[in-house]
C-alpha cells in the first residue's frame, strides 16, 4: 500500500496524532475516563497503521520480536512490582497508600505506574499481535 | 499465626516467573524457575493447609479494601486441600516435565512453553484461592487460554484442532459462567462469594437465582467435561505433550469440579441447589450415563491414551454422582475420589509419558511386549491401573467405598450395580493394555530400552501416592470429611 | 411497555443467538472465532446495561452531578474484553498454523485429511 501517496501523507499526518492521543488517553487516566488498557490498545493502533501502509518489516526495524517481548515482561514487573513494593512497606498487595508519606499522594503515584504497566503491555501484546499475524508469510 | 501474605505469594510467584521466563532463552534455566517457583507454591500451600487444618479460614484483602468492597483471597479446608493438591501435583509432574519436554518440544519455544505451564499454574491456584466470583472467571480464562497453549504444543498435527476445539467449547463455557456471575451481580451487588450467598434472598423462588445457577453449572460443566459436555477432552489429552496431559489430567478438571462445589454449596447454598432446583437428580443421571459409556468408549480405543482420556470422564461422573447423592456422606465421596484420582490419573498418563518417550507410540500394537522391554514402566502402570479399578488396598478402592456406603445411605441400591459395573469395565480396558504389554511377544525381540531416571521417579511417586492414600487414609478421608461439613455448613 | 421497555436484553438476547448460531452451524474455522467473539461481546453488553441508571451522569465527581451509573460493571467488562481480545487472537493463530499443516480452513476437509491417515 506504500504506492498509494494519499495513505501515504495522511497516515504520517495522523500517527502523532494518535501516539499523542494515547498519551493523553494514559496519563488523563488519573483524573477521568481512561487508563492503560485503552491507552495501550490506542498507542498500538499507531504503528499498527504504519505497519499496514509501510509494511511489516519496515515496522520490524523499530519494533523486534525481541524488543516486544521485553516490554511485554516489563510492563507486567512494572505491576508486579509496585504490587511487592507495598508489600515490603508493609501494607498489603497494591495499597497505594505504604508509596508515599501522604497517602493522598501515594494513591496518585501508585496507581500512575500500576496504568503505564498495563499500558506497555497492553500497547506490546497488540503490536505483537498484528506482527505475528501480518508477518507470519515473510517467516515461512 | 501466620502471615497471610504467604497466600499472595502463591499465586503470585508463578504469575511473576511466568515473564521472567518469557525473556530467557535457554529452556533448561526456564525450567529450574519454573521448578523453584512451583515447589515454593508447594511449600506455601502446605503451610496455608496446616494454619486452616487448626484455624479455620484464612482471608487476604487486596489493596487495603476489606471484603465485601475489595477483591479478597479466602481460603477454608475446601480449597485448602485443593490448591496443596494442585501444587504438589504440579510439581511432581513438572519433574517429569525436564526430560520428557526437551525430548518433545524444539528448544527455542522451551521458554514459551514454561511461560504457559506457569500462567497456568497461576490461574489454577487463583481459581482455588480467590473468594470474588469475578476475579474466579479471570483466572478461570487465565488457566484454560494457556492450556490451550500448552495442548497446542503437540507434536501431531490434531493437537492443533484438539487446541482449537477445546478453545472453542472452553470460551462458551466461560462465557456461561460470566453470565452467571452478572446475574449474580445484577441480584445482589456484590461479588464476593460470601457477600452475595448472604444477600440472596431466601426462601423464596427467585428466577434470576435460578437462572444463574443454570448458568453457572452449564458453564462450569463445560469446564470440566460432564458428560454431554465432554467432546473437546479425550482429544485434547491424547494430543497434548505428554507431560501436559498428565498435568490437566490430574488437576485442570479437579479445579473445575471445587469451582462447582464452591457455587453450589457456598454461593447458592444447599436447599437451593437440590431441594428448590433439581440437580441431584441431574447430576445422578449424567454421572451414571458417564460412568457407563465412557468407560464403554474407553473399551474400544486404539490409542492408550485416548483410552485413559475417556476414563477420565467415566471418573468425573463418580465425582458427580457423589454430588448428586445430595447428602454429607456424597459429598465427602466426591472429594475424596477428585483427591485420590488425581494421583491415580497423575501416574496413569506419567507412565504412559515413559511409553511415548522410549517407544515413541502410544497406540495398543505398539505396546506389545513393553512389559519386558520397559518392566518399571509398565509395573507402574499395573499398579496405577489396579488403583483405577478399585482394587482394596488402593486408594481407588477408598473412594468407591465411600461413594459405596453413601448410596446404601440413600437406600439407592441400583447405584452400586452402576459402580461395580463402572468397575467392571476400567478392568477390561486396563486388561487389553495389560495383556498386550505382559502377554504379547513383539515381532522381533528387542533389547530392554526402561525410561530414564528422571522420567520414572516422578511416575513412581505418583503410583506410591495412589497406593499410599488406600492404606493410610487419616489424611484424605479426615481432611474430605471435614471439607464436606465445611460446604454444608455454609447453607442456612 | 415492559416487553419493550427491556429492548436492551433482547439485543443482547439477539446477538447471544446470533453469535452462538454461527459457531455451531458455519463449518469454517474463521467464521467460528467471529461467531465465538460476537457471543462474548453480547454478555459484554449485558454487563454494561446493568451498570446503566436512568437519567444518571458519568461516574466522575464534578459539580452538579449527583447521580451515577455504576462504573463497576464497566470495569469487569473491560477485563472481560481483554480476555476476549486473547481468546480471538489465540483461536485465530490456532487457524493460521492449522491452515498450515492441513492447507485447509474448513472442518470437513480437516476431518477428512484426519480419517485417510
Amino acid at each position: 500500500m506504500k504506492d498509494n501517496q494519499v495513505l501515504r501523507v495522511v497516515a504520517k499526518i495522523m500517527i502523532p496524532v494518535i501516539l499523542l492521543f494515547a498519551f493523553y488517553v494514559q496519563f488523563h487516566g488519573d483524573y477521568g475516563p481512561g487508563g492503560g488498557f485503552q491507552a495501550g490498545v490506542i498507542f498500538a493502533a499507531g504503528p499498527i497503521l504504519y505497519g499496514l501502509i509501510f509494511g511489516v518489516e519496515r515496522l520490524q526495524s523499530v519494533f523486534t520480536i525481541v524488543s516486544l517481548k521485553i516490554l511485554i515482561a516489563a510492563g507486567l514487573l512494572l505491576f508486579a512490582g509496585v504490587g511487592f513494593a507495598t508489600v515490603f512497606l508493609g501494607g498489603d498487595y497494591l495499597d497505594y497508600d505504604q508509596l508515599n508519606r501522604d497517602p493522598i499522594l501515594g494513591q496518585h503515584l501508585g496507581i500512575l505506574l500500576v496504568e503505564l504497566g498495563v499500558g506497555i503491555t497492553v500497547a506490546a501484546v497488540m503490536i505483537t499481535i498484528f506482527i505475528a499475524f501480518a508477518g507470519r508469510q515473510n517467516h515461512r | 499465626m501466620i502471615d497471610s501474605q504467604l497466600l499472595l505469594l502463591q499465586v503470585t510467584l508463578p504469575l511473576i516467573a511466568a515473564p521472567i521466563c518469557l525473556l530467557i532463552k535457554s529452556g533448561r534455566a526456564c525450567w529450574a524457575i519454573a521448578f523453584i517457583v512451583t515447589i515454593s507454591s508447594f511449600s506455601l500451600a502446605a503451610i496455608v493447609f496446616s494454619y486452616v487444618l487448626t484455624y479455620g479460614v484464612l482471608e487476604y484483602n487486596f489493596g487495603g479494601w476489606v471484603a465485601p468492597w475489595g477483591i479478597s483471597y479466602r481460603v477454608d479446608i475446601v480449597n485448602g486441600l485443593i490448591a496443596l493438591l494442585v501444587s504438589a501435583i504440579t510439581t511432581i509432574v513438572l519433574v517429569f516435565a525436564r526430560t520428557s519436554v526437551s525430548n518433545e518440544i524444539k528448544n527455542k519455544n522451551q521458554s514459551i512453553f514454561y511461560t504457559a505451564w506457569l500462567l497456568c499454574l497461576a490461574g489454577l491456584l487463583g481459581i482455588t484461592v480467590t473468594g470474588d466470583a469475578f476475579n474466579l472467571f479471570v483466572f478461570l480464562e487465565i488457566s484454560s487460554l494457556a492450556s490451550y497453549v500448552l495442548i497446542a504444543f503437540g507434536q501431531d498435527r490434531r493437537a492443533l484442532t484438539a487446541s482449537y476445539q477445546y478453545l472453542v467449547m472452553g470460551t462458551i463455557g466461560a462465557t456461561f459462567i460470566l453470565i452467571g456471575v452478572g446475574l449474580l451481580y445484577a441480584m445482589t451487588g456484590t461479588l464476593n462469594m460470601v457477600d452475595i450467598a448472604a444477600r440472596l434472598p431466601q426462601g423464596v423462588t427467585n428466577r434470576t437465582a435460578q437462572t444463574a445457577l443454570a448458568f453457572l453449572v452449564v458453564g462450569v460443566g463445560l469446564k470440566l467435561a460432564l458428560f454431554p459436555l465432554h467432546l473437546w477432552l479425550p482429544n485434547a489429552y491424547t494430543f497434548a505433550p505428554s507431560a501436559v496431559g498428565a498435568f490437566l489430567a490430574a488437576t485442570a478438571t479437579k479445579v473445575a469440579i471445587y469451582v462447582l462445589l464452591r457455587f453450589l454449596f457456598t454461593v447458592f447454598g444447599f436447599n437451593f441447589s437440590f431441594e428448590e432446583m433439581p440437580l441431584d437428580l441431574i447430576f445422578v443421571t449424567l454421572g451414571i450415563v458417564a460412568v457407563i459409556s465412557a468407560s464403554a468408549v474407553a473399551i474400544f480405543q486404539d490409542n492408550v491414551k485416548r483410552m485413559f482420556a475417556y476414563s477420565s470422564v467415566a471418573q468425573i461422573g463418580y465425582m458427580i454422582i457423589g454430588l448428586g447423592l445430595s447428602s454429607k456422606a456424597g459429598l465427602t465421596a466426591s472429594i475424596l475420589h477428585l483427591f485420590n484420582h488425581a494421583w491415580i490419573k497423575g501416574g496413569i498418563f506419567l507412565a504412559l509419558g515413559c511409553v511415548a518417550y522410549k517407544l515413541g507410540s502410544v497406540r495398543l500394537g505398539a505396546l506389545a511386549g513393553a512389559g519386558y522391554r520397559m518392566p518399571w514402566t509398565m509395573a507402574a502402570f499395573l499398579l496405577a491401573g489396579l488403583s483405577l479399578i478399585g482394587v482394596p488396598l488402593t486408594a481407588g478402592f477408598i473412594s468407591k467405598w465411600y461413594l459405596f456406603e453413601a448410596a446404601i445411605e440413600k437406600d439407592w441400591w441400583l447405584m452400586l450395580i452402576v459402580i461395580v459395573m463402572g468397575s467392571l469395565l476400567s478392568l477390561i480396558y486396563v486388561w487389553r493394555v495389560i495383556e498386550m504389554a505382559y502377554l504379547r511377544r513383539p515381532d522381533h525381540e528387542e533389547e530392554k530400552s526402561e525410561a530414564p531416571l528422571s522420567l520414572l521417579l516422578p511416575t513412581w511417586v505418583l503410583v506410591f501416592a495412589s497406593f499410599y492414600f488406600g492404606l493410610d487414609t487419616r489424611l484424605s478421608v479426615g481432611v474430605a470429611h471435614k471439607a464436606a461439613e465445611t460446604l454444608i455448613g455454609y447453607s442456612p | 411497555m415492559s416487553a419493550l421497555g427491556l429492548y436492551n436484553y433482547w439485543i443482547v438476547i439477539f446477538l447471544m443467538m446470533t453469535g452462538f448460531y454461527v459457531v455451531i452451524s458455519s463449518g469454517n474455522l474463521v467464521k467460528k472465532i467471529i461467531g465465538l467473539s460476537l457471543f462474548q461481546a453480547s454478555v459484554f453488553i449485558l454487563y454494561i446495561s446493568l451498570g446503566k441508571i436512568s437519567n444518571g451522569g458519568p461516574p466522575i465527581l464534578r459539580e452538579g452531578v449527583e447521580l451515577y451509573s455504576n462504573p463497576l460493571p464497566h470495569v469487569l467488562i473491560l477485563t472481560a474484553i481483554v480476555v476476549g481480545v486473547s481468546t480471538t487472537a489465540l483461536g485465530l493463530s490456532l487457524v493460521v498454523r492449522i491452515k498450515e499443516s492441513y492447507g485447509a480452513v474448513e472442518e470437513e476437509e480437516i476431518h477428512r485429511q484426519d480419517e485417510s491417515l
